[in-house]
């Protein structure tokens, strides 16, 4: 065997693998592109696994990559290095782009790039409606068929109930799931962070809750109707926690998504910056009582997903007054430092049951296949440092979009390799392309 | 003091220091010669973007009584228009060594964004439905010239609380002054969340006016009509109008403030608006008087480098 042909083995690495429900210390061989049979062999370039977690397929079911359209923001090279530089190895572009991806070859293309660029798998997501306009429903089968891995018309929410009917019902068709940016436009219009006493004392206009929950309800209601597939993403309201309580209860396909900043943040954060507009997101950061609900819903399983929904934007933009900046919080490069913060640190969760909320599920949620770390599989995996402490600073990010509430914050885990296709994309923070 | 961006931030020490130094300007104003040299050689910008006739007159005569040179910039007209940040038209100004910066915006927080930019005092006049620091101190200056003291009086803030930066300024500076603040009006724009503070919220008019010994009455915007917020002005009139009747339900002695333009016939009546217990003109006197003490503390003796 040439030294070309031979691999990897990550050796004494905490094996960390929702797929199998492993979490033992392992020695892990690659070969080519695959995960390989471990070897006697000496040819294996050896990477000294202890006190590091290796964890397979690690999967961002939420990112805003803006290409094509608005490349000034991010764009698929720029967004696939903060991905890698972030950990994963998989992600899921949303359709919000110009034009939007609402056709099977602007599916095709983005995947085409993808590939193309090498470092982390891209998932699309469709639109549900033509042009994202609410009106009429996209081609949703020819996407499936092109590779969109489910549909959204994520940063506009589909508010015509009819509609929604109609994409809920056509999806048990696709096994794909209608993601729903869940915001009743009336409520939260001029909205620019949580209603509640924050807003109210520092005079900005706010965004109800219930401009969450009441289209969550409704949506679920319409799950039960059709019997679709109902992904909710980004949930950040009590009355949508209760929403997805009473769909579990009736056994209805809808499941769930929350965000890494409304599970570590609150609104007070719009005081503590001073009204800077890096705290401007939506759905909005909500008060502390809302975040502790939102982090039980995770640890008894009502939310099975967490995901970015990583939305950078040129820091022109985001520099204004706050009621004109764009919302959106650079999310993939603080993505796991900040839910070992939430989950691991103070205990909440053990490390298998909060890494199966970024891998194993997402993949269910989606009807994507991937067998965890066994002989043969796809090569795809990330070694995490849960101990390095660090402190986030929004310059060194791989993403264009450097706005980041979290600027200055310690955080404590990162993820210090990632593996795509047995190819290295990201050792030391330094991304290899 | 660096900035006055909102009185939230102020001390009780601050703020009662700027109310004496108010008084000393208020006598000022009363002499046949108002201009003194304090400020000679200072050079101060209004940099308003949301439209004001009275606001920016009263800093610009403030700052001229004190001899302080002053530029107005407005939008229309300007390079904001043009396309530029106004964080860079700020910077910009600030580099043609103007001393001192007096911001008016329809964004909240926009002075505090800008203080933190530049090195020079920056004076909020107004931000979006924040603060207006300037009138809750006169508020406070014209209540106590009327009472002797704040302290344990009942004051009553009339309206559309939600949307206005007077009221929250005045909430602010009557709480550390020791007074009890009542906020009453429609139910679709009262910040519930202000009973926190310490603050008495309720729709009931005639609660919030019994044994009240100031009605502040804001300024109901005709916007709130169109977005839901209240039926009509003659509905509103009826529940929340300042009339001869709701008037009756406070002490004889009360005294009534408008931060103006008055709606007369909507939120106060004329006849009451024009009555010895109104005091609103007194109000854009010490307005004058409050904006000369704010421009001295930041820019002139409160520095020491007079």
């Amino acid at each position: 065997m040439s030294r070309e042909q031979t691999g990897w083995v990550i050796r004494n690495v905490r094996v960390i693998d929702p797929f199998r429900d492993v979490d033992s210390i392992e020695d892990i061989y690659v070969k080519g592109e695959e995960i390989g049979e471990p070897s006697l062999s000496t040819d294996y370039s050896v990477v000294d696994g202890r006190d590091l977690w290796l964890v397979p397929r690690l999967t961002d079911m939420h990112v805003h990559f803006r290409e094509p359209g608005f490349e000034n923001k991010e764009d698929l090279l720029s967004g696939s290095r903060a991905a890698a530089a972030g950990g994963f190895t998989a992600v899921c572009t949303m359709p919000n782009t110009f034009p939007t991806i609402d056709i099977p070859s602007l599916v095709q293309w983005q995947r085409d790039q993808a590939k193309n660029i090498g470092l982390v798998r891209i998932f699309p997501i469709g639109a549900i409606s033509k042009g994202q306009e609410g009106r009429e429903l996209a081609d949703l089968y020819q996407m499936a068929c092109a590779g969109a891995v489910g549909f959204s018309d994520d940063g506009h929410p589909l508010r015509d109930a009819r509609i929604m009917r109609a994409a809920l019902g056509y999806s048990t068709t696709l096994g794909r799931p209608i993601i729903q940016h869940a915001e009743d436009p009336a409520l939260s219009e001029g909205g620019v962070m949580h209603e509640g006493s924050v807003s109210q004392q520092l005079g900005l206009p706010g965004i109800p809750e219930e401009a969450e929950s009441v289209m969550v309800w409704r949506d679920v209601e319409l799950a039960g109707l059709t019997g679709g597939l109902l992904h909710v993403a980004h949930v950040s309201a009590q009355g949508s926690l209760e929403a997805l309580d009473y769909a579990k209860r009736r056994g209805l396909r809808v499941t769930a998504e929350v965000s890494p900043h409304h599970l570590f943040l609150t609104d007070a954060m719009i005081r503590e910056w001073n009204f800077k507009p890096v705290t401007k997101v939506n759905p909005p950061l909500r008060p502390d009582g809302t975040r502790q609900l939102l982090i039980q819903a995770v640890r008894r399983g009502l939310i099975p997903v967490i995901a970015s929904d990583h939305a950078p934007h040129h820091q022109d933009e985001k520099d204004r007054p706050y009621n004109e900046a764009p919302f959106g919080i650079s999310g993939l490069e603080t993505f796991i430092g900040t839910i070992l913060g939430v989950f691991i640190v103070d205990g909440l969760l053990d490390p298998l049951s909060l890494f199966r909320l970024v891998t194993v599920e997402p993949h269910k949620v989606l009807g994507l296949e991937y067998p965890g770390l066994t002989v043969g599989a796809p090569a795809d995996f990330t070694l995490i440092d849960p101990q390095a402490k660090w402190v986030v600073d929004g310059k060194k990010f791989y993403s264009r979009g450097k706005n980041t509430p979290l600027e200055g914050t310690w955080l404590q885990g990162r993820p210090v390799a990632t593996m795509v296709g047995g190819q290295w994309t990201m050792r030391d923070q330094e991304v290899l392309r | 003091m660096q900035d006055l961006v909102a009185l939230e931030s102020l001390s009780t020490q601050d703020i009662e220091s700027l109310l004496d130094l108010s008084q000393n300007m208020a006598e000022i104003l009363d002499r046949p010669i108002k201009k003194v040299p304090t400020l000679r050689g200072k050079a101060v910008v209004n940099l308003f973007f949301e439209p004001s006739t009275r606001t920016r007159n009263s800093f610009e005569l403030a700052a001229k009584y004190l001899s302080a040179d002053v530029i107005n910039v407005q939008q229309s007209g300007s390079s904001v228009e043009k396309g530029e940040t106004l964080w860079d038209t700020a910077r910009n100004l600030s580099e043609m060594a103007v001393d001192g910066v007096i911001v008016r915006h329809q964004v909240s927080g926009v002075p505090q964004q800008l203080a933190d930019i530049l090195d020079i005092p920056v004076i909020n006049a107004g931000d979006g439905s924040h603060e207006h620091p300037t009138q809750g101190l006169l508020d406070a200056l014209t209540i106590s010239q009327a009472k002797g003291s704040l302290a344990g009086l009942k004051v009553a803030i009339v309206g559309d609380v939600l949307h206005s930066r007077v009221a929250r300024s005045d909430i602010h500076v009557l709480l550390a002054l020791g007074a009890h603040v009542v906020l009453v009006g429609p139910p679709t724009v009262l910040p519930e969340s202000y009973e926190e503070l310490g603050v008495e919220v309720t729709t009931d008019l005639r609660r919030a006016l019994s044994d009240a010994d100031a009605i502040q009455v804001l300024r109901l915007q005709k916007e709130r009509q169109n977005s839901g917020e209240i039926p009509s002005l003659w509905e509103y009139r009826l529940r929340w109008g300042i009339t001869s009747q709701t008037v009756s339900w406070a002490k004889p002695d009360a005294v009534i403030l408008h931060p103006g333009p008055q709606n007369r016939g909507v939120e106060i009546d004329s006849d009451i608006l024009e009555s010895s217990r109104s005091w609103v003109l007194r109000q854009v006197r010490n307005g004058v008087a409050v904006r000369m003490a704010v421009l001295f503390r930041l820019l002139g003796g409160g520095r020491g480098d007079e």
